[in-house]
């Protein structure tokens, strides 16, 4: 039972990361695409051994929360493009 | 034969100077009096494609998008005023505010009846030296405050001196820091208020306000503090530094601009006279409508910086470290103003000796700096601040402000670093200054001819 549960919560944040960094890499602003990549990635990390049932349960929540607000500051972005930095690439921030 | 040398020197490092000023402006190619080899190498080189990277983060920072998304209801639907009390559009603007209210005292060990919002640091700091001074003007005339301050608190004091206030303008040690032996004895039994910031917006250093807290309580003296630059990036509290006001502003921590706030403790209780006249919101100390959008965004920004302030502090100061390290790895005669430790990492104060930093800034254009206040910043004059740590004239004239920020990459310090260093480098190859010291010759003891 435990078990079980366990591998669904894997399988819960492992969804909940990989679409997070999916709908991040749409922001067309260089500086806020790189944070929101760079902090995802941090924060799953530093919690991947986390055991404390409550806690998990409390990140997944914060984390669906923030997948929200990325996806609305995303559509944000696109619609008031970033013009692209001078360290960026031909196309970075069109796509 | 000296003087005459000197003569032309100075002529030549001036038109170098207002040549590469007017190209900056009309983006021109021709120069007449600079060998046009070097001034391609300053300038001609980076017809870059693309914006300028931001290392600006002191003068202001990019809103949070988590910011905006938490403002973002309250600039459409829930528009209504939040001091309206008779229906739910008030109500739920009102909930809002004080939510925000909760959240910025929070991050500074404050209760929430005691943070005023206003629009920004500056009219928090106007109302901390003025409202106190006007306040108690009748038994106590005396505020003390330091040379290093921003332009609104000394102005506030300059203000308060034509009312017939005395104001003693503390200086400064060359770390930045104020000696808090000179401090106590400036504290007069007639001393009302002193103003001392946290953060130095200039050159990052930090005061010591929790010792200047405990001083100020003994000699029953107000202590007011401009944590402009420090809330939501260093640990604050109120109540462990003993501080009395505190100004806050929303655009140094990822909120937007036009929002600031100011503490103002309920016990022992501080009085204030208020600046403007109105319906007497705020406690009667900051009277007009709250602007809700823009205080449910700095309230936000407070959370989050709250939340992330460990993350932040950390990577700022490996950015730093970064940052410092390259530069002063490949170029010599680098010097880092204010005290190497005590400051906050985030804000990087480098003079480049024998070249102007006017003319570096401008020929870093890929890069968004500055040499000091953004205040100040259309002036040609070195800053206060600089004068104040007692650099000479010359180092005061080549500083510049690197702001890093949440946001701030290390792609980004690794491109400053490098064009930083090519841009210096050329400078130099066409500074006289740079070549008479290659020489030998010791600049400190050349006779300047007057103009």
């Amino acid at each position: 039972m435990a078990a079980t549960m366990a591998n669904a919560t894997r399988a819960t944040v492992l969804k909940l990361y990989r679409e997070i960094l999916r709908e991040s890499k749409k922001f067309t602003g260089y500086n806020y695409r790189e944070y929101a990549l760079r902090r995802t990635k941090v924060a799953f990390r530093e919690n991947k051994s986390l055991t404390d049932e409550a806690k998990i349960k409390a990140l997944i929540q914060e984390a669906e929360e923030n997948l929200q607000i990325i996806k609305r500051q995303v559509v944000l972005s696109q619609l008031y493009k970033d013009p692209s930095l001078v360290i960026e690439g031909e196309n970075a921030g069109q796509r | 034969m000296l003087p005459g040398i000197c003569r032309s020197t100075v002529g030549a490092v001036r038109s170098v100077v207002g040549v590469s000023r007017r190209h900056f402006l009309q983006q021109s190619s021709s120069l007449g009096t600079v060998a046009p080899k070097l001034e391609d190498a300053v300038t001609n080189e980076d017809t870059f494609a693309g914006r300028a990277l931001y290392m600006d983060a002191q003068s202001t920072t990019p809103l949070d998008p988590r910011v905006l998304d938490a403002m973002m209801p309250y600039s459409l639907a829930y528009f209504g005023n939040p001091h309206s009390r008779t229906h739910s559009y008030g109500w739920e603007s009102e909930e809002a505010v004080e939510k925000a209210r909760a959240q910025v005292a929070r991050l500074i060990g404050a209760d929430s009846r005691e943070i005023i919002f206003t629009s920004g640091a500056t009219e928090s700091n106007n109302i901390s030296v003025k409202g106190v001074g006007r306040f108690y003007k009748s038994r106590k005339k005396h505020i003390l405050t330091t040379q290093t301050e921003h332009k609104c608190v000394l102005d506030s004091c300059r203000a308060l001196e034509g009312e017939g206030f005395e104001v003693t303008y503390l200086p400064v040690q060359s770390n930045g820091i104020v000696d808090l032996k000179v401090f106590e004895e400036a504290i007069r039994p007639d001393t009302v208020l002193a103003s001392v910031m946290m953060v130095n917006n200039e050159i990052g250093v930090k005061q010591p306000i929790p010792e200047m807290g405990k001083i100020c309580r003994a000699h029953k003296v107000f202590l007011h503090t401009d944590a402009a630059q420090a809330v939501g990036k260093i640990p604050v509290d109120v109540n462990e530094m003993n501080i009395d006001l505190m100004s806050i502003s929303g655009h140094k921590i990822y909120a937007p601009k036009g929002i600031g706030a100011l503490y103002v403790r309920r016990r022992p209780r501080v009085r204030i006279e208020a600046l403007q006249s109105g319906g007497g919101q705020e406690r009667g100390m900051r009277s007009g409508t709250l602007p809700t959008p823009l205080i449910v965004g700095l309230g936000e920004a407070c959370n989050i910086s709250q939340k992330e302030m460990e993350y932040d502090h950390k990577r700022i100061s490996a950015l730093a470290n970064r940052l410092i390290s390259k530069v002063t790895g490949q170029i010599s005669d680098v010097i880092q103003n204010g005290d190497p430790d005590q400051r906050y990492p985030g804000c990087v104060n480098l003079s480049f000796a024998y070249i102007e930093g006017e003319s570096l800034l401008m020929a870093l254009k890929s890069v968004a700096l500055s040499s000091g206040s953004a205040c100040t910043s259309a002036s040609l004059e070195p800053s206060y601040v600089l004068r104040a740590i007692g650099a000479a004239e010359d180092l005061a004239h080549s500083s510049i402000r690197f702001g890093i920020g949440r946001f701030t990459t290390e792609e980004e310090i690794d491109y400053t670093a490098q064009q930083c260093i090519s841009k210096v480098t050329a400078l130099r190859e066409m500074s006289p200054l740079w070549e008479m010291v290659q020489e030998g010759i010791d600049i400190k003891e050349i006779q300047w001819s007057q103009h």
